[in-house]
């Protein structure tokens, strides 16, 4: 994957005693973070569109489930963004822009090959089984290889080491290794649709007994996520001891970006709460191919036949050690969107943060506490009121860090001198969105309510709200913000603001019916949704306006694609190496940063992260390395 | 461009970096141990009835693989300290116990299993086998994962000694950390899948 | 360990060697005590008793943990804390059902 703009020509390199490294060292296999940052956005992106495409034809299952899928029209919007980033990179001669055509014009082909093939759509409808299949994988690749990726492996390997007054990351040949590792679960992941049976359709959760005896697809799902979670281990461990061991000079701990401190606290949530799922996988694996029952229980009926297993196992084993995992890795999905939009707004509101400690102290505490409340995704599998009321307990205190840090968040704006840049927008968006998101949580968390929610529309409105219009344009504000820092050119406002309009109407246009009909009883994963059901007749009418939005969500998408890969060649050049005014360690760095980061040596810093407001000359800021 | 405390420590955390990444990559791989007991433990209790370890392993086997895989922390921990005495010649021979020692480890363990697979006794026959196969095998594959670590450390990486000892020694200890949690994993293994 | 010198070395070296005799005594005796047949809580702490205290031996000595720098004890205790959830917990779920 060629990176756009960052690696410096080798003509440039301050080192004299090393080679001149080829192109595949410089931008392929590079040890670079800033290179492998960019890897890790280009791939997550690529990966998020392709998630949302597979939605964007189940929505159409839903609206219409008797009517045939006109296939031309999804594969248009694909070969559209194809079309447009090929060009724009043929007449701006940036590679990796036509590269990601070719990427964008494989998912239409994609797309044309399932819609046209009788077997998955007879008759132009999508078979329920396919239906599942989609939908596991939209949740597997949007968490897995979309979001995680893109926030973690791409801002956060970025962003960090410069953020630290580090030269990289600790161990760079690793980080090297945790993206083509990456890389390689996700091409894993792809395989799964070409497969006898199709990609795994047993939900992202794979909830055993079901996904024991799913197709190969599941043990394709189970082998890609050995990998992906692997990936994920040597990531956190470089960015722990990034962040401990290569802190400039005058930098402690409390003098650190929010940004660093949500990286921090997610890097240990990945560390110690990965490994459960790894051996759940390796016990489904096991399972699976071995004939194990770990996860099998004795006396299995499946087609009125007793399956021919020595039985013993826990389905609930399962459970146990998926949600060990997935409860903390949603806190890995908010965590950094948090400390994006803490540094858009302390930078867009030229004040300091609200709250720092309080921040830092609640961002902890969160961090701490996601550990121990994960059964509360298992209300409904008939665990006593002991255990239960623990749950919900230790859940009812974890929305207080939330809610401490949202309102820190909030109060920050007070008395700022607020400028309503583009990514300032998608930062002031997530605050309201993300209130949506965990308020609509409490419900879920308390056992008694969770009964007529659990399972329903209700539970994806949720955790949509908090993922979607939350962590995603957070991402995208984070994308707008450090867009001239890695190019040395401003993305065109105009275009960052139909993206945003459009983005936040669409999303609540497709999120917000989803709680109507879950409080409605309309359960989730009806490949139909709900046709059937007597007691969602009342809300159906909402399928038709949430497609409508999710299809329009996908055509604003398109102003943004332009807008990036315009804006790399065209997009006007920054006039100062620090554009947005900044006080921060990675905007007091030569654009784009060199090998080493830091021209002059690594910096010595005197202050916190966010003296905006100070008296100092004619700027109205002091970056952290100026005394 | 040089990553700064690759050797020396950095004053305030009083560690050099592989060292507090291996401590880290250690505390994961409790997790990973931790849930696949934890799963054990579940799935023991739940069980109607479950076969007493010695009945059906090999404890005289798996005590003589107790005393190799100790031996060879011993052995590792003695190659570290060897480099520290700047004996190189004796840092290689211990090293070189160290890995037969592995080694030995594994034949025994083939030798367990072959004699089950010839009995037709595989991880399918029953929860009990599944569990010892997959604890054992997952344990077993981190054996082998330590001795191609050592291997190499005792081969071409050794050739670091000359260029930079003090890396180097800093690498052995680090390669010394795993290979020891390799072992207490076994620690609590062998009593609670052969003896209980 | 940067500048330890030859003797700090040989008294380390001395202690290796007898945490070596411990445990080597300590697996003796595990095996030993299984052929009492012990009732199944009282086998299982006896069992678990011993093989903390030589894991412990290994990592306080071979591991050098008893030595070891606070950032390292405080990861540690951070993971023993959610191990003894991930062990805990589930086994609570067990007992405590609807029915």
């Amino acid at each position: 994957m060629q990176p756009v703009a960052t690696a410096p020509p080798p003509v440039e390199s301050t080192h004299h005693h090393e080679e001149h490294p080829g192109f595949w060292r410089t931008y392929v296999f590079s040890i670079d973070h800033k290179v492998i940052g960019i890897q890790y956005l280009m791939t997550g992106l690529l990966f998020l569109f392709l998630g949302f495409t597979l939605m964007l034809l189940m929505r159409w299952q839903l609206a219409y489930p008797t009517k045939a899928i006109p296939g031309e029209w999804f594969v248009v919007l694909p070969a559209a963004v194809a079309l447009i980033s090929a060009v724009i990179g043929l007449v701006n001669k940036r590679k990796l822009a036509v590269l990601v055509g070719g990427v964008f014009a494989g998912i239409a082909g994609l797309v044309w090959y399932m819609v046209s093939d009788e077997t998955l759509f007879p008759q132009g409808i999508m078979l329920p089984e396919l239906y599942n299949s989609f939908g596991a994988m939209h949740g597997t690749i949007m968490v897995f290889l979309g979001v995680v990726p893109l926030a973690v492996g791409g801002f956060g390997n970025y962003v960090v080491p410069l953020q630290v007054g580090a030269p990289d990351m600790a161990f760079p040949k690793l980080n090297m290794m945790s993206y083509w590792v990456y890389f390689v679960g996700g091409v894993v992941m792809l395989t799964s649709f070409f497969v006898p049976g199709g990609a795994a359709n047993s939900g992202w959760t794979s909830y055993t007994p079901l996904a024991n005896i799913a197709t190969m697809g599941q043990t394709v799902w189970l082998t890609g996520m050995v990998f992906l979670i692997t990936s994920s281990l040597l990531g956190s461990v470089n960015f722990i001891v990034t962040i401990v061991q290569l802190r400039a000079k005058g930098l402690s701990f409390m003098r650190l970006p929010f940004f660093v401190w949500s990286q921090f606290i997610t890097a240990f949530l990945l560390l110690l709460a990965f490994p459960p799922l790894e051996a759940a996988a390796v016990l489904q694996l096991m399972d699976r191919l071995a004939g194990t029952s770990f996860f099998l229980p004795s006396g299995l009926v499946i087609s009125g036949q007793v399956l021919d297993v020595s039985g013993g196992g826990s389905p609930l084993l399962w459970q146990h050690l998926f949600w060990f995992l997935a409860h903390p890795e949603v806190y890995v999905l908010i965590l950094p969107a948090m400390g994006i939009v803490a540094e858009v707004i302390a930078n867009n509101t030229r004040r300091p943060l609200w709250g720092y400690k309080s921040l830092v102290y609640a961002a902890v505490f969160l961090g701490f506490m996601s550990f121990i409340v994960w059964a509360h995704h298992m209300f409904m599998t008939g665990m006593g009121t002991v255990i239960s009321t623990f749950f919900q307990t230790t859940t009812m205190i974890i929305s207080i860090p939330s809610v401490i840090i949202l309102t820190a968040l909030v109060i920050s704006l007070w008395g700022g001198s607020i400028r309503f840049t583009v990514p300032m927008l998608f930062a002031l968006a997530f605050l309201p969105m993300f209130g949506i998101g965990g308020l609509t949580g409490l419900p879920l968390g308390f056992s008694a309510t969770d009964i007529h929610l659990h399972d329903t529309y209700y539970v994806i409105g949720h955790f949509h709200y908090v993922v979607a219009p939350g962590t995603i344009f957070a991402l995208f504000a984070g994308i707008y913000y450090w867009f001239p820092k890695v190019t040395g050119r401003m993305m065109s406002p105009a275009l960052g603001k139909v993206h945003f309009w459009g983005s936040l109407v669409c999303m609540n246009g497709i999120f917000f019916p989803m709680l109507i009909q879950g409080l409605a009883g309309v359960s989730r994963r009806l490949y139909d949704g709900g046709a059937q059901y007597a007691h969602a007749q009342g809300v159906l009418q909402w399928n038709e306006f949430m497609s409508v939005s999710a299809w329009l969500l996908a055509v604003v998408q398109i102003p943004f694609i332009i807008n990036f890969f315009w804006s790399v060649k065209k997009g006007k050049r920054v006039e100062s190496d620090n554009p947005w005014e900044a006080t921060t360690l990675e905007w007091q760095t030569p654009t784009p940063p060199p090998h080493g980061n830091f021209a002059g040596g690594v910096p010595e810093v005197y202050h916190g992260p966010y003296e905006y407001s100070t008296p100092n000359g004619s700027k109205d800021y002091t970056p952290q390395n100026v005394a | 461009m040089q990553i700064p405390y690759t050797v020396a420590a950095r004053p305030d955390t009083g560690l050099h970096n592989s060292k507090l990444g291996i401590w880290l990559f250690l505390a994961s791989e409790v997790m990973l141990f931790g849930a696949l007991f934890s799963s054990y433990i579940l799935l023991r209790v739940a069980a109607p009835e479950w076969p007493h370890g010695s009945a059906l392993l090999n404890v005289p086997l798996a005590f003589l693989n107790t005393i190799i895989l100790i031996g060879s922390s011993v052995t590792m921990v003695m190659s570290w300290a060897s480099l520290m005495v700047k004996d190189f010649a004796k840092y290689k021979r211990y090293m070189g116990l160290t890995i037969l020692c592995g080694f030995g480890f594994l034949v025994v363990k083939g030798f367990e299993y072959g004699a089950k697979f010839s009995h037709g006794i595989f991880p399918s026959e029953d929860l009990f086998y599944a569990t010892y196969f997959t604890l054992t095998g997952l344990h077993g594959l981190h054996v082998i994962g330590g001795i191609i670590v050592n291997a190499y450390f005792w081969g071409p990486g050794s050739k670091m000694w000359a260029r930079e000892p003090e890396r180097f020694t800093n690498r052995i200890e680090v390669a010394g950390l795993y290979w020891h949690f390799v072992d207490l994993v076994w620690i609590f293994l062998f009593p609670v899948l052969y003896l209980l | 360990m940067d500048q330890a010198t030859t003797e700090d070395i040989k008294k380390h070296v001395r202690a290796y060697i007898m945490v070596f005799v411990a445990l080597m005594a300590l697996t003796v005796i595990t095996v030993a005590v299984s052929y009492l047949h012990l009732d199944v809580t009282a086998a299982i702490v006896v069992a678990l008793f011993i093989a903390s205290i030589k894991g412990g031996l290994v990592a306080s000595y071979f591991m050098h943990l008893i030595s070891e720098k606070k950032l390292v004890y405080f990861t540690l205790m951070l993971t023993v804390v959610f191990f003894i959830a991930l062990i805990s917990l589930p086994l609570l779920g067990l007992h405590d059902t609807i029915k």
